[in-house]
């Protein structure tokens, strides 16, 4: 493989903060976006925001999934937005699942999570949004 | 036994000529789907004949209700003698709310409890742990130190009522706090009834709530199995557990296959441990999940019987019934419920509901509706318990000892269930057994391919998800919904930092250390932590001082 199809490759953290075990959508979801082409890494379960922020970085991601159904995500999206933020890493397109309130997703949104899936949604949708919202950053850079 | 086929072999064979005859005709009837299959991708014939049942031998294959194998019931009269428990998971917030919510549910016939902790307490730490940051009340109650167990307990009568606890990696602990609290109401061990859920291998297949590694996770269940059986005659030491395998994504087959894989591998535990194996089987029990596809979940039940019945008998050498009885509790599928029009998921609860009880669970928890978004409101868990009841009184399918034995296509299945288990049960061997299987993955990793082939199938519109992926509404169904369930966090963390205060330290740290001096030797560890809990050290502290010895587990990575 080429230097250069490498480096088109979109590669996505898929993490699961907080303590809950449940991987079922953090799985499904990471092999849907590998068939589409994607280069993924999965952090596994219980991943503090410091530990998904320092493997934003040493894996050089172009997006971060957060997958999350304890509850747990207004007390540890927040941290894990800023520490992005904080290492500089303001170019990675940040997207979050699980079981997320409705009335949650407006506060996610303005925090600078960029789209919330919800129960029900379809990996093909995901993959179109991420491949969407990659083409446009890629040709706002470029 | 000699074996006797139910059927006429003269009668069967004009049965096999008239088939194919009905068959050939309707070779290009136009049918809806190419193939039906269950949810779980298991072929489902036309019509079902004697003919896919020629060989089964009742007295040797089904036996009466109460006779081996037990496929048909484990008690003679069923539910005309006894209806299952309804027992509802519930637990969120601090021990007072869901105190409140127990005693609302009781109020309102409900028959057992079971409690959900939250998930800083299933992984062992205290509620101010870095690492249960955000966690607190979320998914189930809070238990930091016995104090929260006494305010949790408080005004339930546990001499009367017995309790199921969802715990694991802290089961050791969390079951020494509820017999403190006993104690403490002069409620001697011996008459609590109820059950840990204490089956660590479903932790690294499929739940993933572990602290330790395998080895020293085992050797705790092993005490536990010990403990019980010499002091808790009622306690059920163990649920093993298909349902968080099967919420995971895995197959009815799948889940039937490892759960009862785990549950020889506690069998085996407690022999090795010196114990009887008539002294401690009766004591395990099971958990099952219950799924959309009504017969195949029956099915799955009625082989989960046999299967164990036979395997008890024949490779354990059981001699006594009680320990050939596969006892069941059944929770309706979480995941087949749907954010999208919730007022439906009271319908697939309905059906899965049903299913249970045909498979003649012993006690059953029903999903609320609003349970894909949400805990469960007071007015969504009143109509769950509310469908447990109508099955109960109204629907006439309690009168009847297993009404559907002898369906040609429920025993057909059945068979089908039983076979494609002892297929797994030849590959975990192969393997290693369980924990070799965990090590290389193997159950995560068919797990894990279940689990995005039915997504695949949802996507495809192959499987149909009423409200999903058809008969779609624009505008979103809003149903009111438990918000807010962290609200207590406060009243928690003060109390745990009173609790922390006002006891002997001295004594707290006496006992911590013997803990952790037995840990790192082989005795039975209960008594040790007994003796913690009764000092109120913390949950975190104790589970802290195994950590210490034990290390902590972490997962292979197979996505």
């Amino acid at each position: 493989m080429s230097n250069k199809v490498k480096q088109e490759k979109i590669r996505v953290l898929v993490a699961k903060p907080g303590l809950d075990g449940h991987d079922r959508g953090a799985k499904v979801i990471a092999r849907a976006l590998r068939e589409a082409g994607m280069e993924v890494i999965y952090t596994g379960l219980r991943q503090s925001p410091e530990m998904i922020v320092e493997a934003a970085l040493q894996e050089d991601v172009d997006v971060v999934g957060l997958s999350i159904l304890s509850g747990a995500h207004m007390e540890l999206f927040p941290l894990i937005v800023d520490g992005l933020k904080q290492k500089g890493l303001n170019h990675i397109l940040i997207v979050a699942g699980g079981i997320i309130p409705e009335e949650d997703v407006p506060v996610l949104k303005k925090m600078g999570i960029q789209a919330i899936f919800r129960p029900g949604a379809m990996t093909q949708d995901i993959v179109d949004f991420v491949n969407a919202a990659m083409a446009g950053k890629r040709q706002r850079t470029t | 036994m000699e074996s006797h086929h139910l059927f006429d072999e003269k009668e069967l064979e004009e049965l096999d000529r008239q088939a194919s005859v009905a068959d050939g005709a309707l070779k290009d009837a136009a049918e809806r789907l190419p193939r039906f299959t269950t949810v779980s991708g298991m072929s489902v014939k036309r019509v079902y004949t004697p003919l896919d049942v020629r060989k089964l031998s009742y007295l040797n294959d089904l036996g009466l209700p109460n006779t081996y194998p037990f496929t048909r019931a484990i008690h003679p009269t069923g539910y005309r003698g006894r209806l299952w428990t309804m027992r509802m998971f519930s637990g969120f917030g601090t021990a007072e709310e869901t105190n409140a919510r127990f005693r609302y549910l009781l109020s309102h016939g409900e028959t057992g409890l079971s409690t959900a902790f939250d998930y800083a307490t299933l992984v062992g730490y205290d509620t101010d742990a870095k690492e249960a940051r955000g966690e607190f009340g979320k998914c189930g109650v809070a238990i930091s130190s016995l104090r929260d167990m006494e305010i949790l307990f408080d005004g339930i009568p546990q001499d009367r009522v017995t309790t199921s606890m969802t715990i694991n990696g802290p089961a050791a602990i969390i079951w020494a706090m509820y017999i403190v609290t006993a104690e403490k109401k002069g409620i001697p061990m011996a008459k609590l009834g109820g059950t840990i859920q204490n089956d660590i291998l479903k932790e690294y297949i499929a739940q993933a709530s572990y602290i330790y590694p395998p080895e020293p996770s085992l050797r705790l269940v092993a005490d536990t199995i010990e403990f019980g059986t010499k002091y808790m005659p009622l306690w059920n030491t163990i649920s093993i557990s298909g349902y968080h395998i099967r919420e995971a994504g895995a197959t009815a087959q799948q889940e039937l296959a490892f759960t009862l894989a785990d549950g020889f591998t506690y069998v085996e535990l407690g022999l090795k441990r010196g114990l009887d194996v008539d002294d401690f089987v009766p004591r395990l029990s099971f958990f099952f999940n219950c799924h959309n596809d009504f017969f195949e979940e029956i099915a799955k039940f009625r082989a989960a019987r046999r299967i164990w019945a036979r395997e008890m008998k024949e490779r354990f050498k059981a001699k006594k019934d009680r320990s050939c009885w596969m006892r069941f509790h059944t929770q309706t599928a979480g995941c087949s419920l749907t954010e999208q029009q919730p007022e439906n998921n009271i319908v697939r609860t309905t059906i899965q509901a049903l299913a249970a009880v045909l498979g003649g669970t012993q006690s059953l928890h029903t999903n609320s509706m609003d349970e894909a978004m949400a805990l469960p409101s007071e007015k969504a868990v009143r109509i769950a318990l509310r469908t447990q009841q109508i099955i109960a009184h109204e629907s006439g399918v309690t009168n009847s000892v297993d009404p559907l034995g002898g369906s040609f296509m429920v025993e057909s299945l059945t068979n089908e269930m039983e076979h494609a288990a002892r297929e797994y049960f030849r590959k975990i061997d192969a393997l290693g057994g369980v924990v070799a299987g965990i090590d290389k993955g193997f159950f995560q990793r068919e797990i894990a391919q279940a689990a995005y082939r039915y997504q695949q199938e949802i996507e495809s519109k192959e499987r149909v998800m009423v409200g999903v992926n058809e008969y779609v509404l624009d505008e979103p169904v809003e149903i009111p919904l438990l918000t807010d369930v962290a609200k207590g966090q406060q009243r928690h963390l003060d109390r745990l930092n009173q609790v922390r205060r006002e006891r002997d330290n001295r004594e707290v740290t006496r006992r911590l250390n013997e803990l952790h001096d037995a840990a790192k030797g082989d005795a039975n560890l209960m008594p040790y932590i007994l003796d913690a809990v009764r000092a109120y050290a913390t949950l975190g502290e104790m589970c802290g001082v195994l950590r210490g010895v034990f290390g902590e587990h972490t997962e292979l990575l197979v996505a």
